[in-house]
């Protein structure tokens, strides 16, 4: 992974495109993060930012917590997310990340935690396949078959089952930046990003 | 939200003249071939619109050399050089759907003598 922003989801919607055909797009609020701590090689085994976002007042957080932000003269940091990132040398703590590390045009990593559809079956799952729902049918919806018999008189293990689907993190590669609008630091991101709208995400540059 | 509604505000247009179901309209289209653009006129009735902000579209409808041809167009996008009103209609829908069966005198839509 390299450099990127802490951002938070809006929404979607579409713009035009120069020659007037629809684009969809994601919009999001992304940065401006700070620079909190830098993990380097000889300290730490790797080297990383990590940043944060959405300030917080220092007396709203425990003592603890508050000792991260001790460098960063009064300032705290509601989400904290570590970057890898080898150059660390380029960026001081208390450094401003912007989105001004985009360019329109470019193509991005995009992080976050996809919406939770509890506890799924095999269909939504998996993609696995649907009985018929009438016509004397009794087989409408259940899985199936989950293996052989004597041999090997087990479920191997990794079976599709059903069981709890989504809240899991995901990335989603290349996805384009259309635009950048500086005030009020929003991007918009070509295509769906994982997540509902408020959720924290982290896009990073490729 | 409120990002969003700001957003779709600044690129809404709003050169664009009042048009409902069953109205006949002459839609300005720019075409991009290469290098050069070009307008192109496709005239015909409304048959639906669908409101959603920025991305509300309508969908014209005409008979081009006995085929019946239908076109959606976003309401808001630059690609529209303009709209012309034509004709006002007089229909009792606003999804005008009926009329992909209909030929003819049939396919015809009242149109309104005190405009």
């Amino acid at each position: 992974m390299a450099i990127g922003l802490i951002g938070k989801k809006i929404g979607m919607t579409q713009v035009f495109s120069g020659v007037g055909k629809p684009v969809p797009v994601t919009v999001i609020e992304a940065g401006p993060c700070a620079v909190i701590q830098k993990k380097t090689v000889e300290k730490d085994g790797y080297s990383a930012l990590k940043i944060g976002f959405l300030e917080k007042k220092p007396e709203k957080l425990t003592k603890p917590l508050r000792g991260q932000f001790n460098k960063l003269n009064g300032k705290a940091y509601a989400v904290l997310k570590e970057l890898k990132f080898d150059e660390v040398d380029k960026y001081e703590i208390g450094d401003e990340l912007t989105v001004d590390l985009f360019e329109p045009g470019e193509d991005v990593l995009v992080t976050g935690i996809s919406k939770g559809k509890g506890f799924a079956g095999g269909i939504k799952r998996w993609g696995f396949s649907r009985g018929p729902m009438t016509h004397g049918s009794k087989f409408h919806r259940a899985q199936g078959s989950t293996g052989m018999s004597a041999t090997p008189a087990k479920v191997f293990k990794g079976k599709k089952m059903p069981g709890h689907m989504g809240s899991n993190r995901v990335t989603v590669k290349n996805l384009e930046i259309i635009d950048i609008r500086d005030q009020g630091n929003i991007l918009l991101i070509k295509g769906a990003v994982p997540g509902g709208k408020n959720g924290i995400i982290t896009i990073c540059k490729k | 939200m409120n990002i969003i509604d700001r957003m779709e505000k600044e690129h809404m247009r709003i050169d664009i003249p009042q048009f409902r179901s069953g109205d006949t309209v002459k839609v300005h289209v720019k075409i991009r071939e290469g290098e050069k653009e070009r307008i192109q006129i496709f005239q015909g009735i409304v048959i639906a619109k669908r409101k959603g902000g920025m991305s509300s579209s309508f969908t014209v409808r005409k008979i081009s050399y006995g085929i019946g041809v239908e076109k959606i167009f976003p309401l808001h996008s630059p690609a529209i050089e303009k709209i012309e009103v034509v004709e006002r209609g007089i229909v009792r829908r606003s999804r005008l759907y009926y009329l992909r069966k209909l030929r003819g005198k049939a396919a015809r839509v009242k149109t309104n003598r005190y405009n």
